[in-house]
């Protein structure tokens, strides 16, 4: 987490401080440094970033960060860090002075003074309140025990975290959005959750009542208790919280009370400098309180007698109050609100009007099946209102018909079936749903992002996924609007012109291969179960694209520890052997180096023989292929191959598969070193090692190539000065030439680069990916930088793989014959007629 | 009437695996879900004839290993986009045990 030293930052400069600003620059003071402060700061150094020297005080020791991405950080699903809107690194760029954990306590509008806590006295020439709102907490008695806490900040999500690592029961009170939230992160961390909501249905505000009860049964459904029509009496627990106290007399146990009932504008400082303060800072259509130097924006303020607590209308603010600033006109006129959310992977989508009433008439479309609820509600022909549960991809559609309050008489019969449907499109094409949006329809509501701002964005040369988010932001917080900002891309530039970030590993996980990877990796993960439980699998047990991966990834980062499951591997892997079109199995005894000997080709022919394969067939890699043998058959061709000194020549495996040689100097007049012996050294030291995808190595003796050496993955070239390290090529449907690594002198230099190019393609590489893609994703100079030029990294990896190896040396063959899951190959007993 | 054969425990078959016999001539694949539930289905694949007992079971499925066909334990027809249907054959446990239908008799 980012902690800022807020006496590392208070270096006042105290000359600015007495005297007035220097030059032409005013003194901008924001107190806040939240999502509403810190956004307004940025609307105005777009418009004007000279106009105003800025400093921010803010009451957290962070840097700004998404509060309301606060609750995948309970759930687990992020980090802090990524909730951080603006770093470290945009204060400096930007000049702007941070005094964090530091709050402001008073105002002096006379002198044009701040006070904080520590005592420091700031001038300003423009003050900004952007001090949100406070947690309301229900004076009920024990409201104030230990163990009682609101969902407003990172200190409420910390002090959940440490009361959810052991257990027990939570009680949520309040069944909003925000309790909703709570007790959702608090299930996923381990804790049994009572939600109590005093009104009838959950989130009666945003939902009506049928999608309320929905909610209500999918999350209990999840595991959580919901009691509707609950009304608190009293804390309970001396000394701690021990239960809480419904009025008709029933005891919940508890020993985390969360209280999310409601927020309240902060507007103590504002009153006690005496602004005019309603509900919340009164403030005027660009944000000026009833003082012309002080303005507010944000949760805290009222404006035309409405406060909100929603983000869209915030961005709607800071925009008003920029342009005011820098002498533009652009009113604020109030915001039509929505509420977007995803609770426990539900969507739920609500905006406008949908109490119904006089003159409203419903359409309403439910599909019990699929849990889908959609209702909109119309008045003179004008969608005034929607509630979606289930299915929330026309929300943004049904806003803006909202927002236009455009006549849909026309489409009136088919409204309720979508937006695609009812443009005549007739087929669910989301592409055209999202093509018929207007360039003013909002995208992300996170972050306020309007469809002409993302089309601009593609248009100004981000084409892909990541790059629209880093530019505008669109996709950047929640993520719901990842799969329109996706349309936009393929309709802006074509199918072909977008680039593919990384894509999901499969449909039972909404992450992709290196985020599941690093999650194994940092959090320490042991087994596929926990993989899936920690990640929200989203299936029992998997499929069988994600099994063998996880098997993999878990196998590579706990060498030695993490027991295989043989389950999670494709049959080949699970019997040593390769599955033929009929089902029979081929075999492949390791020739190290493709050199062999009289005795393992008698043992090889007597295999043939004796289990009348019907085939045998010199392979690509320089090996020989049994072919035809029958499962029950394989432990004992096994064993007679063990018998003469062969092992297991992994020709199945996702892993070191054959080293190709040519015989080099020992026997062709052209050849410069011991190709062979090399390839065998090289074999004997890289079999057995798991990797993402099959590997092959040759050595060539000179120039000349005869061992194909550039089209392996890894690739020798002898010369006569040493060898030339060639990596990354591929025989397959599409040919790739290596490139050239290094070159080094030595056997013992070519066996050490071999080990950390194989270790940084087994920690690195996707699940299933050759090291040619993977080289072309991630760059020769990536691969360099960390295999040749990082000499204390490559020592690194190099000593990691040994490690590695000293565990997975042993013959799956043999175990096999000493009788290891021998279900696996004899069928069941049964007396069959 | 069907007539039960008792083909071994539940402990016999590995878990998200599967096990194989022959039974009136047609190879019979027997497997064992993550929730200990047992399905047995004729082992052929539908598409080309692959041995389903050889495909990694998740869910109530099985993936064939020839060219990853995702086959329905409890119906034996191919999910997702693909067509056929491979036969089931009726199975149950009782306590440990394992007990297939003889299918010469069913069909009687």
């Amino acid at each position: 987490m980012e902690f800022l030293e807020a006496r590392a930052i208070l270096t006042d400069d105290s000359a600015a401080e007495t005297a007035p600003a220097v030059g032409t620059r005013q003194h901008l003071v924001v107190i806040g440094n939240g999502m509403a402060g810190c956004r307004a700061v940025e609307e105005l150094l777009a418009r004007d970033g000279a106009r105003f020297r800025v400093t921010i005080f803010g009451a957290e020791p962070h840097v700004n960060y998404n509060r309301i991405m606060l609750s995948p950080v309970l759930a687990g699903e992020k980090t802090f860090q990524e909730i951080v809107i603006n770093d470290s690194g945009w204060y400096a760029q930007h000049g702007i002075e941070l005094v964090a954990g530091d709050p402001v306590l008073a105002i002096d509008r006379a002198a044009r003074t701040v006070t904080a806590r520590s005592g420091r006295v700031t001038r300003y020439d423009k003050l900004l309140i952007a001090t949100g709102s406070d947690p309301f907490i229900i004076p009920v008695p024990g409201h104030d025990l230990p163990g009682v806490i609101s969902f407003r900040d990172m200190a409420d999500v910390d002090a959940m975290l440490a009361a959810a690592c052991d257990g027990g029961d939570a009680v949520v009170i309040g069944g909003g959005l925000l309790g909703l939230e709570a007790a959702h992160g608090l299930t996923l961390r381990g804790m049994k959750v009572t939600v109590l909501h005093l009104m009838p249905t959950l989130m009666e505000r945003q939902l009506d009542e049928a999608a309320g009860w929905l909610l209500k049964s999918a999350l209990e459904a999840r595991g959580q208790t919901i009691l509707t029509g609950a009304d608190t009496a009293a804390i309970l627990g001396d000394g701690k919280v021990e239960g809480v106290q419904l009025k008709d007399g029933r005891v919940i146990p508890a020993k985390l009370v969360v209280m999310a009932v409601g927020i309240r504008p902060s507007v103590k400082l504002a009153r006690e400098a005496g602004l005019a303060v309603g509900r919340g800072i009164q403030v005027d259509d660009h944000m000026v309180t009833s003082d012309a130097n002080v303005l507010a924006v944000g949760e805290c303020v009222e404006h035309d007698g409405q406060c909100y607590g929603l983000v869209a209308p915030l961005w709607d603010m800071c925009r008003s109050l920029a342009d005011g600033l820098v002498a533009r006109t652009n009113p604020y006129r109030g915001s039509v609100t929505s509420t977007k959310l995803k609770v426990a992977g539900l969507d739920v989508f609500s905006a406008g009007d949908f109490s119904g009433g006089e003159g409203c008439e419903d359409i309403v479309l439910r599909d019990a099946a699929r849990g889908i609820y959609k209702r909109v509600v119309l008045k003179d022909d004008r969608v005034i209102g929607t509630v979606l549960f289930g299915d929330t991809s026309d929300g943004g559609w049904h806003f803006d018909l909202i927002k236009k309050g455009e006549d849909v008489a026309p489409i009136r019969d088919v409204l309720i079936y979508g937006q695609a449907f009812a443009s005549g499109g007739g087929l669910a094409d989301p592409k055209a749903a999202v093509a018929a949006l207007s360039d003013d329809a909002e995208i992300c509501g996170c972050n306020g992002v309007s469809k002409g701002q993302v089309v601009a964005t593609i248009q100004g040369g981000a084409c892909s996924l990541d790059a629209v988010r880093a530019g505008c932001k669109a996709s950047a917080s929640c993520g719901s609007c990842t799969g329109i900002v996706e349309s936009l891309l393929a309709l802006t530039l074509g199918e072909d012109g977008v680039q593919a970030g990384p894509r999901t590993m499969c449909k039972c996980t909404t992450y992709g291969h290196d985020k599941v990877r690093r999650a194994i990796v940092e959090r320490g993960m042991k087994a596929i179960p926990e993989v899936m439980q920690t990640l929200h699998w989203s299936t029992p047990d998997g499929c069988s694209s994600c099994r063998p991966a996880l098997n993999y990834y878990l196998l590579c980062a706990l060498p030695g520890e993490y027991v295989d499951d043989q389950q999670s591997r494709f049959v080949n892997e699970r019997l040593h052997a390769n599955i033929q079109k009929d089902g029979t199995y081929s075999v492949v005894p390791r020739m190290w180096g493709g050199v062999t000997t009289p005795t393992e080709l008698r043992a090889i022919a007597d295999v043939v023989e004796k289990y009348n394969a019907p085939m045998v067939k010199v392979t690509g890699g320089q090996r020989l292929d049994i072919f035809g043998i029958h499962k029950e058959d394989l432990p004992a061709v096994w064993a007679d191959l063990n018998a003469a000194g062969m092992v297991s020549g992994h020709a199945y495996a996702k892993a070191l598969r054959t080293v190709k040689t040519c015989v080099g100097s020992e026997w062709c007049r052209f050849g410069t070193q011991d190709s062979t012996g090399l390839g065998i050294r090289l074999e004997r030291g890289f079999w057995g090692s798991w990797m993402p995808h099959k590997f092959k190595m040759a050595v060539s003796g000179c120039p000349r190539n005869c061992a194909e050496a550039t089209i392996k993955d890894f690739g020798v070239i002898c010369v006569d000065s040493g060898y030339e390290l060639h990596v990354g090529g591929n025989g397959g449907i599409h040919v790739r030439a290596t490139d050239l690594l290094t070159k080094v002198a030595t056997e013992e230099e070519a066996m050490h680069i071999a080990a950390a190019f194989v270790q940084l393609y087994r920690e690195e590489a996707r699940y299933l990916e050759r090291t040619a893609p993977w080289i072309e994703r991630v760059g020769l100079a990536y691969v360099t930088a960390r295999v040749v030029e990082d000499e204390a990294g490559r020592d690194a990896l190099a000593a990691r793989f040994w490690h590695s190896q000293s565990f997975s040396q042993d013959d799956p063959w043999a175990d096999r014959v000493a009788g290891a899951d021998a279900g696996l190959h004899q069928p069941l007993l049964v007396a069959a007629e | 009437m069907t007539d039960w054969i008792d083909i071994g425990t539940l402990a016999g078959l590995p878990l998200r695996g599967s096990r194989t016999l022959t039974l009136g001539g047609q190879p019979v694949a027997v497997f064992r879900t993550h929730d200990d539930q047992v399905f047995a289905l004729i082992d052929r694949c539908p598409h080309k004839g692959g041995p389903l007992s050889a495909g990694i079971v998740h869910g109530h499925a099985v993936a064939c290993p020839l060219h990853n066909l995702r086959i329905s334990l409890a119906t034996g027809a191919a999910l997702g986009e693909e067509a056929g249907c491979t036969p089931v054959v009726p199975v149950r446990v009782e306590g440990e045990r394992i007990l297939l239908a003889s299918p010469v008799r069913a069909a009687a």
